[in-house]
C-alpha cells in the first residue's frame, strides 16, 4: 500500500537479527531493548532480561512520532542522568499511559507502547547522525558528526552521499569511504557501519531509516534513537527477513475502531480494495465512495462546500468488490451513522458517490448497498438520513434504477440519484443546498 | 515522427490472458475502423492452447497465445506496445524481460503495489533501454480513434458517450485511473474530447511522469491544450511548473491537484493512492495548486469549478481549431469538430444480451438430477456438503437414491442398496469380467482401459441375470401364476429361468450371500411378495435338481422389485426401470469395485503380458473353401 512506519523496537530487533550478515565480526551491537505497554509488563520482562535490573535505564514512547526529547517524553534521569531504575521506569510508564497527551505538533492520543533500553553515558561530541532516504533513482545517505536533537539547526554539518540504484556493494563501499569526512575518528569502523547499514536498508526494503544519535566506541555501536519506515508492498518478498512485522497506526490514530478493523480485515482477504477511516463520528456528512481518486475528490469538495468538521468518514471501495463485500462495507458505514441523532437535530447526509467506473459492475455493487439499506431502513428513517447518489460505469443504468426504486418505493427513504451527466461532485453541492435552505 | 502515443496501426503484445480487457481493445479498434486487431499476440506462460478466439466486430478472429515474450516478439516484430498485466508478484520480472526486445517501444504495467525498490529499478532500466514506461498501477492510455489500452475509457457505451472513439483537442494526464473516465466525460461535455490521454499510475514511482507525457503532447499537433490532474504527494507537478516557466511548454495547461482536504488533518490519514501522501509542505495539494497558478497554469478554485474552466479555455481556442481544420488538418479532426459520423455497430454479446432478457435460446439438454450453477453443486437439490461427511447421516445408498432415482429413500431401502453393492463387489479373479480386466492390465493398459474391458463383459451371460430375474418373476407374480405354471410358462417360451441355478451351491449347501439378503429383506422390508413367489418357484426347480436354487442375481433382482413396490412405485415405473437397465446398474457399480481391485493388483504385481497356453486350445482349422 505505501511506506509505513515501524516501531523503534522492531527496527532495532531487525538490525540485531541480521547484524552478522551486515557487520560480521568487525562491529558489535550494544542494542538491548524491550517493548512494553505498562509498568507491570516491564517488571515481568526483567525476569528474563536481567540487565533491566542491573542497568540504569532510558524509557520513551515507541509510537512512530519523533521529537520525543523536545516533548519531554524521554525518561533518562530522576535527579541526574543515568539514575533511572527498573521501578522508576515502570512508574514513569504507568504515569504517562494514564491519560491522553498532546504533542507540540497538536496531535493528541494515548501513549500505549514504550521502549526501554540501557542508559549509555556519553559526551555530546560522540553523537553521530545518519539518515538514509529512498528517492527516485537513488538513495541518499545523510551523515553528520553533530548528532543529537539539534540536527536541523546544524544541517550545514551534514554530508550527503547519493547512491544510485543498482550499484555493486564494492562501488557502494567506495562511495561511502570517500564520502564520509576523513577527519572523523574511527573512520574505518564508521565506514563499515554505514555501508552495512545501507545494505541492510536496501535489502530489507526500508524507505527511510534515521539513527540520531548513534555512538561508535572502538568496535561497539550504540543506537540511541532510531526511526524507520519500510515499503509494505515488499511484504511478499520479506516473509523470512521481516518475520511478523507490525505496522502500527501513527500516534493519534492508534485507537482503531472495531469498524475500521473489520473493514481492514475484509480488505486484506479481498482482491478488491476497501478502506475506512472514521474522522468525526458526530459529523453530518457520511460517504460511500467508489475509487481512490474519486474518494479524495469528494473529501476535498466536502471540505470546500460544507466544513471539514462535518466530514464523518473517509474511505473507498474499488477493484470490483463482490456484492457481499460491498454490503458489509455499506452496512458498516450506515450502522455507524445511524447510532445517534445529529447533536443539533439536523438531517444527516449519505453521499454514495463515484466516478465512471472502468470495469467495476455498478449494478452488482449497488445491490450490496441496497441490501444494507434494507437492513438499516428503520434506523435511517428514525435518525433522518438523506441519500444522494452519483455514479457511472458498467451497468450503471440498472444500478441507479435499482437503488432509486429500492430506497424510494420499497423502503420509503429520501434519495436523489444522478448519473454521468451530472458532475461527479455536484451531489456535494446539491446536498448542502438541500440541507441549508 | 509524430509525438502521438499510438496510431491506427499500433499493435500490442498482451501479457496475461485477460480476455475481457483484450475483447474491449478489439471492440474499440473495430468502432475506430481499424483494419487489424489491436492485440497481435497474448503471452501466457501456462497456456495449454496456441490460439484464443475473440470477436472483431461481428466476426471471430484468432489471436495467437504463446508462452514467452521472446516468442511473441520474434513472431510479431511489428507489435511495439507491450501490455504487462501480470500481478504485483511477477510484474517486475515480466517488465525487466520485456526491456530486452528492441521492437517494443512502449511498455505499460498495470500491477498495483510492486515493491518500490523494484519499481524504481524498473524505471531506471526502462529509461536506459529507451522505452516509454506507462505505470505501474496505470489503467492505461488512449489515442482516441486509434488505439486504447485494456479497460481505459470504460464500457463501449461510455466510450461513445464520452466521445473517446474519435480524436478531439485536449491532452489529458491524470494520476488516478478511476478519474480518467470522469475527466474524459467532463471534456466531452464542455469541449470536443481528447486527442490523447494517459493515466500515469497511482503508485509512488511511475515510469513516466506528467512532464514526460506533456513534452510529447507539446510536440503533438493534435493536442491543442493540456489538462493535468495531479494529487497530493510527490513532486511531479513541479517538473511541469518548471517546464512552463522556462518556456519549454507553451500550450495552454489546466491543472488541479486533488487532496486539498489533507491539509485539515494533523495525523497521517492515507488519502487515495500509495503515492498520495505529502512528505513535505511542497507536496501538499494546496501548495501544488498555488505553485501551478503562480507559474501561469490555469487552476480552478475548486474541483467543482474545473468543468467551467475547461469550457472557457476550449472556447478561447475553438475558433483557432476550426480555422486550422478548414485549412490544413486531417479528416479525422474535422469529423471530431463537426459531426459524429455513424459508428460501426458492435453486436451485443450473447451472455450480456441473455442476462438483460433481450434474447432467448432453446436448450439442447435437460438435466433433472444435479446442478452445478450455484454456490455449491447439488445432488437432487441437496448441496454436496450436506450429504458428504458421516455426520450428515447420508450413506452411499442415500446418495445413489438421490442421483439415480431422485428420491430420498427410507433407511431400510438405502441399507438394502448398500447390501447389494457390497454383495456383488467381487467374485474372484476367474470370472470372465475380472479375467478380462486382469489380462488387459497385464497388456500394459491403463486403469480405465482395463476396467472398461472388465465392465464390457457384463451382459446377458455375466451379471445380466438380475434384469431377467426381476422381469420374469415380476411377470409371473403379477399374472398370479402358480409356481408350477410359471416354470411351465418359461419352458414353453424356451427360456432358462434367470436367477435360478448355481454351479456348486444347492439346497443342502445354500449360498450364504443369498441367505443374508433374504434375511435382511424379511427383517426390514414391509413385505417381500416377489421374493416369496421366487422361493415357491425355487421349491419346484430344486425338486428337479438340487442346484437349481435362487442365486444371487435372482435374489437381488426380485428384492429390488419388492423394494420399489414397497416404495409405492407403480408397475409401469418398475418396468421402465428394468428396461432402462437400472437393475444391471447395481451389478455394474458393485463389481467396478472388484474390477478396480484386480487392476490395481496386477499393477502391483507387474506380471508380464498374458498369453494363453496353446495346449488349452483345440486347434481345428481347415482350409477354407
Amino acid at each position: 500500500m505505501a511506506q509505513l512506519g515501524i516501531r523503534e523496537a522492531d527496527a532495532k530487533a531487525l538490525l540485531t537479527t541480521h547484524w552478522d550478515s551486515y557487520f560480521g565480526d568487525t562491529l558489535q551491537s550494544a542494542t538491548q531493548s524491550v517493548l512494553v505497554t505498562n509498568g507491570t509488563d516491564l517488571q515481568t520482562a526483567s525476569d528474563d532480561q536481567s540487565w533491566l535490573k542491573d542497568t540504569a535505564l532510558v524509557a520513551k514512547p515507541d509510537m512512530l512520532f519523533g521529537k520525543r526529547g523536545k516533548n519531554d517524553l524521554v525518561f533518562y534521569k530522576q535527579s541526574k542522568p543515568g539514575d533511572v531504575t527498573l521501578d522508576a521506569a515502570a512508574n514513569w510508564i504507568d504515569e504517562k499511559a494514564k491519560q491522553d497527551i498532546t504533542l507540540h505538533d497538536g496531535n493528541t492520543g494515548r501513549l500505549r507502547y514504550f521502549v526501554v533500553e540501557p542508559f549509555v553515558a556519553h559526551e555530546a561530541s560522540e553523537e553521530y547522525y545518519v539518515a538514509i532516504q529512498a528517492e527516485n533513482d537513488h538513495d541518499v545517505i545523510h551523515f553528520s558528526t553533530q548528532g543529537g536533537v539539534e540536527i536541523e539547526e546544524n544541517w550545514d554539518s551534514v554530508t550527503s552521499i547519493k547512491i544510485p540504484l543498482g550499484d555493486s556493494d564494492k562501488k557502494i563501499n567506495a562511495q561511502i569511504t570517500n564520502g564520509l569526512p576523513n577527519t572523523v575518528d574511527n573512520h574505518d569502523n564508521l565506514v563499515t557501519f554505514i555501508s552495512g547499514l545501507y545494505r541492510f536498508f536496501r535489502d530489507l526494503h526500508f524507505t527511510y531509516l534515521e539513527i540520531n544519535p548513534f555512538i561508535i566506541r572502538n568496535q561497539t555501536v550504540h543506537l540511541l534513537d532510531l526511526v524507520g519506515k519500510v515499503d509494505d508492498t515488499a511484504g511478499f518478498l520479506m516473509h523470512e527477513k521481516w518475520g511478523q512485522l507490525e505496522f502500527p497506526n501513527s500516534f493519534g490514530r492508534d485507537a482503531q475502531t472495531p469498524e475500521e478493523k473489520l473493514i481492514k480485515q475484509i480488505d486484506e482477504k479481498s482482491g478488491a480494495s476497501l478502506k475506512l477511516t472514521i474522522l468525526n463520528p458526530k459529523g453530518q456528512v457520511w460517504t460511500l465512495v467508489a475509487g481512490g481518486g474519486a474518494s479524495v475528490v469528494y473529501a476535498d469538495t466536502i471540505a470546500d462546500t460544507w466544513d471539514v468538521k462535518e466530514l464523518a468518514n473517509y474511505g473507498e471501495y474499488s477493484g470490483n468488490p463482490s456484492m457481499q463485500e460491498t454490503y458489509q462495507y455499506a452496512s458498516t458505514v450506515i450502522d455507524l451513522m445511524t447510532r445517534e441523532k445529529d447533536p443539533q437535530g439536523r438531517d444527516k447526509v449519505l453521499l454514495i458517490g463515484g466516478a465512471i467506473a472502468n470495469f467495476t459492475d455498478v449494478a452488482k455493487t449497488f445491490n450490496g448497498i441496497i441490501k444494507a439499506f434494507e437492513e438499516h431502513a428503520d434506523k435511517l428513517k428514525s435518525i433522518g438520513v438523506k441519500i444522494y447518489v452519483r455514479r457511472g460505469g458498467p451497468n450503471y443504468e440498472i444500478g441507479l434504477k435499482n437503488i432509486r426504486n429500492a430506497a424510494r418505493k420499497k423502503l420509503g427513504l429520501p434519495i436523489e440519484v444522478y448519473g454521468p451527466e451530472t458532475h461527479i461532485t455536484d451531489i456535494v453541492r446539491i446536498s448542502y443546498e438541500d440541507t441549508h435552505n | 515522427m509524430t509525438a502521438q502515443l499510438f496510431t491506427n496501426d499500433t499493435q500490442a503484445i498482451f501479457w496475461n490472458n485477460n480476455t475481457k480487457a483484450i475483447q474491449q481493445m478489439l471492440d474499440y479498434g473495430y468502432i475506430c475502423r481499424r483494419e487489424t486487431p489491436s492485440v497481435a499476440a497474448i503471452v501466457h506462460p501456462t497456456t495449454q492452447t496456441s490460439v484464443q478466439k475473440f470477436f472483431f466486430g461481428p466476426r471471430e478472429v484468432v489471436i495467437p497465445v504463446v508462452k514467452t515474450t521472446e516468442e511473441a516478439v520474434r513472431r510479431f516484430p511489428e507489435a511495439d506496445v507491450f501490455l504487462n498485466f501480470a500481478s504485483f508478484r511477477t510484474a517486475y520480472d515480466v517488465t525487466m524481460d520485456s526491456l530486452k526486445y528492441k521492437s517494443l517501444k512502449t511498455i505499460m504495467v498495470t500491477a498495483e503495489g510492486i515493491p518500490e525498490r523494484l519499481a524504481r529499478t524498473m524505471v531506471i532500466k526502462a529509461k536506459e533501454a529507451g522505452k516509454l514506461l506507462i505505470g505501474p498501477s496505470s489503467v492505461g492510455a488512449i489515442t482516441p480513434g486509434s488505439f486504447k489500452i485494456a479497460n481505459i475509457g470504460g464500457t463501449m457505451d461510455n466510450i461513445v458517450k464520452t466521445k473517446l472513439h474519435r480524436p478531439g483537442s485536449a491532452g489529458l494526464v491524470t494520476r488516478s485511473g478511476g478519474l480518467f473516465n470522469e475527466l474524459a466525460n467532463i471534456v466531452s461535455i464542455n469541449a470536443n474530447g481528447l486527442a490523447e490521454g494517459v493515466a500515469v499510475g497511482g503508485d509512488r514511482y511511475p515510469g513516466s511522469t506528467f512532464i514526460d507525457y506533456i513534452r510529447m503532447m507539446e510536440k503533438n499537433d493534435k493536442v491543442r491544450y493540456i489538462i493535468l490532474l495531479g494529487e497530493v504527494g510527490g513532486t511531479d507537478e513541479y517538473d511541469v511548473i518548471e517546464a512552463v516557466k522556462n518556456g519549454e511548454i507553451t500550450k495552454p495547461i489546466i491543472g488541479w491537484s486533488l487532496g486539498t482536504v489533507a491539509a485539515h488533518f494533523a495525523s497521517e490519514v492515507q488519502f487515495g493512492h500509495a503515492g498520495a501522501k505529502a512528505n513535505s509542505n511542497s507536496e501538499t495539494a494546496v501548495a501544488k495548486n498555488k505553485a501551478m497558478r503562480n507559474a501561469g497554469i490555469q487552476v480552478p478554485d475548486t474541483f467543482n469549478e474545473l468543468p467551467k474552466l475547461i469550457n472557457e479555455v476550449y472556447n478561447q481556442i475553438k475558433d483557432q481549431i476550426s480555422e486550422d481544420v478548414t485549412t490544413k488538418t486531417t479528416k479525422s479532426e474535422t469529423d471530431a469538430v463537426t459531426t459524429d459520423e455513424q459508428l460501426p455497430e458492435i453486436p451485443e454479446d450473447y451472455t450480456a444480451a441473455k442476462k438483460s432478457g433481450k434474447i432467448r435460446k432453446q436448450t439442447n439438454f435437460i438435466c433433472t438430477i444435479s446442478d452445478d450453477r450455484g454456490e455449491e453443486a447439488v445432488y437432487a437439490g441437496f448441496p454436496i456438503s450436506s450429504v458428504a461427511t458421516p455426520d450428515t447421516g447420508f450413506s452411499i445408498g442415500d446418495v445413489l437414491a438421490l442421483l439415480w432415482f431422485k428420491k430420498r429413500y427410507p433407511k431400510w431401502a438405502s441399507d438394502f442398496i448398500e447390501t447389494v453393492i457390497k454383495t456383488v463387489a467381487d467374485h474372484g479373479p476367474a470370472v470372465s469380467g475380472a479375467h478380462n480386466a486382469r489380462v488387459t492390465a497385464r497388456a500394459g493398459k491403463d486403469l480405465i482401459s482395463s476396467l472398461v474391458s472388465g465392465i464390457l463383459t457384463i451382459g446377458p451371460r455375466f451379471g445380466g441375470a438380475i434384469d431377467g430375474a426381476a422381469k420374469h418373476f415380476k411377470h409371473g407374480k403379477d399374472e398370479n401364476m402358480s409356481p408350477h405354471a410359471f416354470v411351465d410358462y418359461m419352458k414353453q417360451e424356451g427360456l432358462a429361468i434367470p436367477g435360478i441355478g448355481h454351479r456348486i451351491k444347492s439346497t443342502k449347501n445354500p449360498d450364504l450371500r443369498v441367505e443374508s439378503l433374504k434375511k435382511f429383506a424379511k427383517d426390514n422390508f414391509p413385505d417381500t411378495l416377489t421374493l416369496n413367489f421366487a422361493l415357491e418357484v425355487e421349491k419346484v426347480t430344486t425338486s428337479k435338481k438340487p442346484n437349481l436354487i435362487l442365486n444371487v442375481d435372482g435374489a437381488v433382482g426380485v428384492l429390488l422389485v419388492d423394494m420399489w413396490k414397497n416404495l409405492n412405485y407403480s408397475d409401469k415405473e418398475i418396468e421402465q426401470l428394468i428396461d432402462s437397465g437400472a437393475l444391471n446398474a447395481f451389478f455394474v457399480l458393485g463389481r467396478t469395485i472388484g474390477f478396480i481391485g484386480h487392476v490395481l493388483d496386477e499393477k502391483r504385481l507387474n506380471m508380464p503380458l498374458y498369453r494363453h497356453e496353446l495346449d488349452d486350445i483345440l486347434y481345428d482349422v481347415e482350409l477354407a473353401e
